[in-house]
């Protein structure tokens, strides 16, 4: 995998949506066996508009508009990439992957150990997560750690425009399944894209501000909050270091350690409830592997335990917000 | 079966005494380039294909020489190499796979066929029906191939299917479906021939109802208390192996002393297969993590 060039200064504005279309357009101009199919994204540009204008550039055979039958066009993705294409392919939101669970864990995650190493599956599968658009229950949950518990894929969570732009053909270049959520509120959300990266590393996490005295682990769509409540905190004096997981599977612990090692406390924030999630699973390991470096018990700030209501002040009061955030780090550090 | 009782294998294992025609006569249909989906009771899919006895007999060990080394078992055979994509448990959860296979080929313009096995149990599925709806819509080179057995685990296809007519159901997807005498190889192969050809040439998925039976339990935890004993008598009258070889003396093919060495030829590989099982060495406990992700690396 190639490495992160050093940024020379030229960059420009894109939004997350516009970057993981770059994304997209490149991998369908450099290899004959990507293809992207899903519900909508043709005709109608992808419902978040990610794949818009692809299928007058690209063609219906490669931008490939399907029934709403999650589990046979997961399986057909699963199938096409044994049958060597390189598929990605796009499920409206994460409450719709639920109805190809059985494909993407039982098939996807499992044939190349049950074929004993012969069978991989390279099979990118795209996609949206997370809440703060007053979606209701069924459009905005964040299962990516569910996900993230299935040993055979990888999860990947971009959280930046260069992550956006870069992490599709990174996670194409994994012989191994692969998938990507990209949180529903970011999409329109704009960056500047520094024009001099290239490529980015799945394997490690990054560290988004650096901070001397708390760690704030984070990742995709609370990302922005964790920043924005780093920037609050700066003003009370207190330097929060932030870290973006980046891929849910596996942990970068490393880079995790590395930062509790060198701020002596922790506070994670994931926007999936709290109990049995990555958030408990992140906690777990830094008691593992770095208890004795604590100053103060790990906090977690995560949803409400309750499916995510409509109304826009209990959706707000459900999700992990940049004031509750502040919160919890006053928390760890008084 | 014995080996079975005798503990040497384990696990859930499904025979497939009876069905024999389906295997054979579909596989003689296909061609080295195509590919086979299977499903748990897939030992004469595998064999049918040219996986080698040696190979299944070791995965059913659990041996490194295994065909999935040890990973499988009975439910999860695999060959890459003959194109034989397993040996899947969950009912139904090889159709989408075998569009998919079957999508790769039409993208790239080829001309192999993808032949996906499957039981009147998985007809009842939601994903037979979206992967129905998706080979038609889309004209994917797949010929589906539903063994009616009669029984879904112990449920008959009348307690578990509102219309028993699967092939006017499989039709009404717009391909052309036909029913076969399961229990004749020849039978079989005709229009498993017939069928395979029209997708080669371009005609879409179509679909292969074959009328089979089980002589044996579902499993061999099943203590087949849902059928009764003169019907499965009934259909043992119609072994597929006998029927075949009653017609071939009678058309002066095969006589006693031929049949006699068949027997033994038989009976010999399997000997020798399970013999070479027992001496295979144990895949290494210390690899347990091995194959979990690919060992090639992340490089494009």
């Amino acid at each position: 995998m190639s490495t992160r060039k050093a940024p020379t200064g030229t960059s420009r504005p894109t939004t997350y949506r516009e970057a993981l279309r770059e994304g997209l357009r490149e991998a369908l101009l450099q290899d004959e066996r990507v293809f992207l199919m899903g519900e909508d994204v043709g005709r109608y540009g992808g419902c978040f508009g990610v794949s818009l204008g692809l299928l007058e550039e690209f063609g219906p055979d490669r931008i490939r508009d399907t029934p709403l039958s999650e589990s046979g066009f997961v399986g057909a993705g699963i199938g096409a990439a044994l049958g060597g294409m390189r598929p990605v392919v796009e499920i409206m939101t994460v409450n719709f992957s639920l109805l190809a669970l059985d494909q993407i864990l039982n098939n996807a995650a499992t044939l190349l150990h049950m074929s004993g190493g012969q069978l991989s599956v390279p099979v990118v599968i795209r996609m949206t997560t997370g809440a703060g658009r007053q979606l209701g229950a069924q459009h905005s949950h964040s299962l990516e750690g569910w996900y993230a518990h299935i040993p055979g894929i990888r999860v990947l969570a971009p959280a930046t425009v260069d992550d956006a732009r870069h992490m599709l053909a990174a996670a194409l270049a994994d012989p191994d399944p692969v998938l990507l959520f990209e949180h529903g509120s970011l999409y329109n959300a704009e960056g500047s894209l520094d024009a001099t990266v290239d490529a980015v590393d799945l394997d490690t996490a990054a560290v988004r501000r650096p901070g001397t005295d708390v760690s704030v682990i984070t990742y995709g769509g609370s990302l922005p909050k964790a920043m924005a409540a780093a920037e609050t905190l700066a003003g009370e004096g207190i330097s929060a270091e932030v870290v973006d997981l980046r891929t849910l599977r596996p942990l970068d612990d490393a880079t995790v350690m590395a930062s509790v090692g060198r701020t002596h406390r922790a506070v994670i924030v994931d926007e999936a409830w709290r109990s049995g999630s990555l958030a408990a699973e992140i906690s777990s390991r830094i008691t593992e592997q770095a208890f004795y470096e604590l100053d103060a018990p790990v906090q977690r700030v995560c949803s409400a335990e309750v499916p995510i209501p409509y109304a826009r002040q209990l959706e707000e009061a459900a999700l992990p917000q940049p004031a509750t955030i502040v919160d919890a780090v006053r928390r760890a550090v008084s | 079966m014995e080996l079975y009782s005798g503990a040497k294998i384990r696990g859930f294992v499904h025979l497939y005494i009876g069905e024999e025609a389906v295997a054979v006569g579909v596989n003689q249909a296909l061609r080295e380039e195509d590919a086979v989906v299977s499903t748990y009771r897939e030992h004469g899919h595998a064999l049918a294909r040219g996986v080698s006895a040696d190979a299944v007999m070791a995965e059913m060990y659990g041996r490194a020489t295994g065909c999935s080394r040890g990973r499988g078992g009975s439910m999860h055979l695999f060959d890459a190499t003959h194109r034989f994509y397993g040996g899947n448990a969950i009912v139904a959860g090889g159709l989408p796979l075998a569009a998919g296979l079957a999508l790769a080929d039409r993208m790239r313009g080829s001309t192999r066929v993808t032949c996906c096995f499957f039981g009147d149990g998985a007809f009842a599925e939601g994903e037979f029906h979206e992967t129905a709806n998706l080979a038609a819509l889309w004209r994917l080179p797949l010929l589906l191939v539903c063994e009616n057995n009669l029984y879904a685990m112990g449920t008959s296809l009348a307690r578990e299917h509102a219309q028993t007519n699967l092939a006017m159901r499989a039709a009404s997807y717009g391909m052309p479906a036909w029913t076969v005498d399961g229990m004749d190889v020849l039978a079989v192969e005709a229009a498993a021939l017939r069928a395979a050809e029209s997708v080669r040439a371009g005609n879409g998925p179509h679909f292969l109802e074959a009328q089979t039976y089980r002589f044996r339990a579902h499993s061999m935890y099943d203590p087949d208390r849902y059928r009764a004993k003169s019907e499965i008598e009934e259909w043992k009258g119609r072994d597929p192996l006998k029927g075949l070889a009653e017609l071939m003396r009678s058309e002066g093919q095969l006589d006693d002393r031929v049949m006699e060495e068949l027997d033994k030829e038989v009976l010999a590989e399997i000997d020798q297969s399970v013999q070479r099982a027992e001496k295979a060495p144990l895949e290494p406990v210390s690899d347990l993590l091995r194959f979990v992700t690919s060992e090639t690396g992340g490089a494009a």
